[in-house]
């Protein structure tokens, strides 16, 4: 029962994440991922501090708060004429090493050790389970992640044609009245949920690469955003299925090895992907020399 | 509907855009007649892709106002289309020609409706309008820079508007598909519709559009292309950047001296951009706005 637990949190991580990421590298955001996934460690402390518990509600809207903060101070720095990639690396390292400090010194009044924040560990999901009304209703993670990959889902099931036109023409988005600005905050505001109710799990860094590598895969797979988001999904199952095996065999962090999947799912589809993949590249290059030489 | 029929498609007044306080459009002053084809010219940096996106309120507009049909732009968005430059996005995103074409309905299709079978039809008859209905199911990337500019051309009339704004819609295209592009326009001048086109050849200006405004950074004349396209305001607007036939060199720097020559509207024909040519190219210098 605790794998099928495990396996679950990290089937429901690596998708949510993977889901988002497709937004995210397809207007070239993966770094901004890579940021809100930082920063939002002083957010959490924060409503650590505050809410003294471990609830996940006030962490999800402190760690939330301080997310959508991030991107609109690198906003506000890019339009000043900070180049963005120099915006993203100033406040997401400043912000991050708020939280840091944060860490160090309420070590005694907050159950969090900077280990776990960095690396997550999702062997332990399964003993932190949430009781409703008497009755043990399975791990806290899950249900954190779970409600929180639904609300992604359903807003962008709602939503999908602004968010579709937002990341493919921002300019055309805004000439006929779709608020640009307003959907890129509740994608990034659900990016900084999901990788807060990630975090525990994966931890901050590799979280970054739940968001951006089956996303990546995904895109190298096929050639519409429907089928990408799909795709994306299940290779984030995959990762948590195949990460965990691996990571038994091995006897290593299971969210290492579903990071080490991820990167050998994604070389596949480098590799073999039937329209993008370096081998199909070879053989249309061959077949078409070949050609021309019988000519 | 009826202050449509009275108010002018596009009215200007005062505007002036600025990006970081320098100013890159000055006063602009314009009305635009309604049913025509307009080509907007001017050097690099005159501020002309600037101006299409200020009076479609996609950038920050430092003073003045503009109407749409006698309304500001928010309550008009419905009657206007845009085709922005083909550059601006990014084409290897992974969605097919058809889907392109149906983004032109999401603005009257509001928040939470989707584009159903009638839209789906819709966008494919504006994709054979411009020819493409062939290529309704290839993924964007596989299309050619021409092939490209028609899918937006058609994503635009899937607007159903009744001004249009083109971002030089002729950038880059073949001859066939310019071709294409201005029995388009023709089409729809001959609907009553206005479009405004920011154009580069000014060699095709007196062929293809029976209005000019001519801009740099203010407007230097805006009226019908017989009458104010001439050598002397050209010289007013590219700042004695251009050469003109009297020019000993002219033959030898004219990049479409040959296509000069067949063309039959007397107005300003000959008139070359030498800029690229000539000792410091103020293209290089100046940079075109953002």
């Amino acid at each position: 029962m605790n794998s099928f637990w495990i396996i679950l949190t990290g089937s429901l991580v690596a998708a949510s994440c993977g889901f988002l990421g497709c937004f995210l590298i397809l207007r070239r955001m993966a770094m901004l991922g890579d940021a809100i996934s930082h920063s939002v460690l002083p957010g959490i402390v924060l409503a650590f501090l505050l809410s003294e518990s471990r609830d996940t509600l006030p962490m999800l809207i402190g760690a939330t708060a301080i997310g959508l903060i991030t991107v609109f101070i690198i906003q506000t720095l890019h339009a000043s004429g900070v180049k963005s990639d120099a915006a993203i690396g100033v406040t997401f390292t400043a912000l991050f090493s708020v939280g840091v400090v944060l860490v160090s010194m309420y070590t005694d009044k907050v159950d969090l050790d900077l280990d776990c924040v960095l690396y997550g560990e999702i062997a332990y999901v399964p003993w932190d389970t949430l009781t409703f009304a008497g009755m043990e209703i399975g791990p806290r993670a899950v249900w954190g992640i779970g409600s929180v990959f639904l609300l992604s889902l359903v807003t962008v099931w709602l939503f999908f044609k602004q968010f579709k036109i937002c990341a493919f023409d921002p300019a055309m988005a805004a000439a006929v009245g779709i608020p640009v600005m307003l959907f890129h905050y509740i994608l990034m505001g659900l990016v900084s949920l999901t990788t807060v109710a990630s975090f525990e799990s994966v931890g901050a860094i590799l979280v970054v690469a739940m968001l951006v590598v089956p996303s990546a895969t995904a895109y190298l797979l096929t050639d519409r955003l429907s089928v990408m988001l799909g795709v994306s999904m299940l290779i984030g199952v995959l990762c948590s299925v195949f990460g965990y095996w691996l990571a038994t065999w091995l006897d290593t962090s299971i969210a290492g090895a579903m990071t080490v999947v991820a990167g050998g799912l994604f070389l596949l589809a480098l590799l073999f992907s039937p329209k993008y993949g370096v081998v199909a590249k070879v053989i249309s290059q061959r077949r078409l020399r070949r050609e021309i030489k019988e000519i | 509907m009826t202050d449509k029929k009275t108010a002018p498609p596009l009215a200007v007044r005062d505007l002036t855009v600025a990006y970081q306080k320098k100013p890159v459009l000055r006063n602009v002053n314009l009305e635009i007649p309604e049913g025509s084809l307009i080509g907007i010219v001017g050097p690099n940096g005159a501020g002309k892709s600037t101006f299409i996106k200020a009076v479609q309120g996609l950038i920050p507009v430092a003073s003045g106002q503009v109407e749409i049909y006698g309304k500001p732009y928010r309550a008009q968005r419905k009657l206007v289309g845009y085709v922005p430059q083909r550059e601006s996005v990014d084409w290897d995103f992974p969605t097919d020609a058809l889907d392109v074409v149906l983004m032109g309905t999401y603005g009257r299709l509001g928040w939470f409706r989707r584009p159903g079978k009638q839209d789906r039809e819709w966008a494919l008859e504006c994709l054979r309008k411009v020819g493409m209905a062939d290529y309704a199911t290839r993924q964007i990337s596989q299309l050619s820079g021409g092939q490209q500019q028609r899918v937006f051309l058609a994503r635009a009339l899937a607007q159903e508007a009744s001004l249009y704004f083109m971002d030089e819609p002729f950038a880059g295209v073949d001859a066939a598909t310019e071709k294409a592009i201005i029995q388009l326009l023709n089409e729809l001048k001959a609907q009553q519709k206005t479009v405004l086109v920011v154009h580069h050849d000014l060699q095709t200006v007196p062929e293809y559009f029976d209005w000019v405004v001519m801009l740099n950074r203010r407007v230097i004349e805006n009226g019908p292309t017989h009458e104010v396209f001439t050598a002397d305001n050209l010289q007013k607007t590219y700042g004695g950047r251009l050469q003109t036939p009297t020019s000993p060199h002219f033959a030898a720097i004219s990049p479409r001296s040959t296509s000069a020559s067949n063309n039959p509207t007397p107005t300003a024909t000959g008139i070359t951009l030498a800029s690229s040519f000539s000792g410091t190219s103020c293209t290089t210098k100046q940079g075109d706005q953002p």
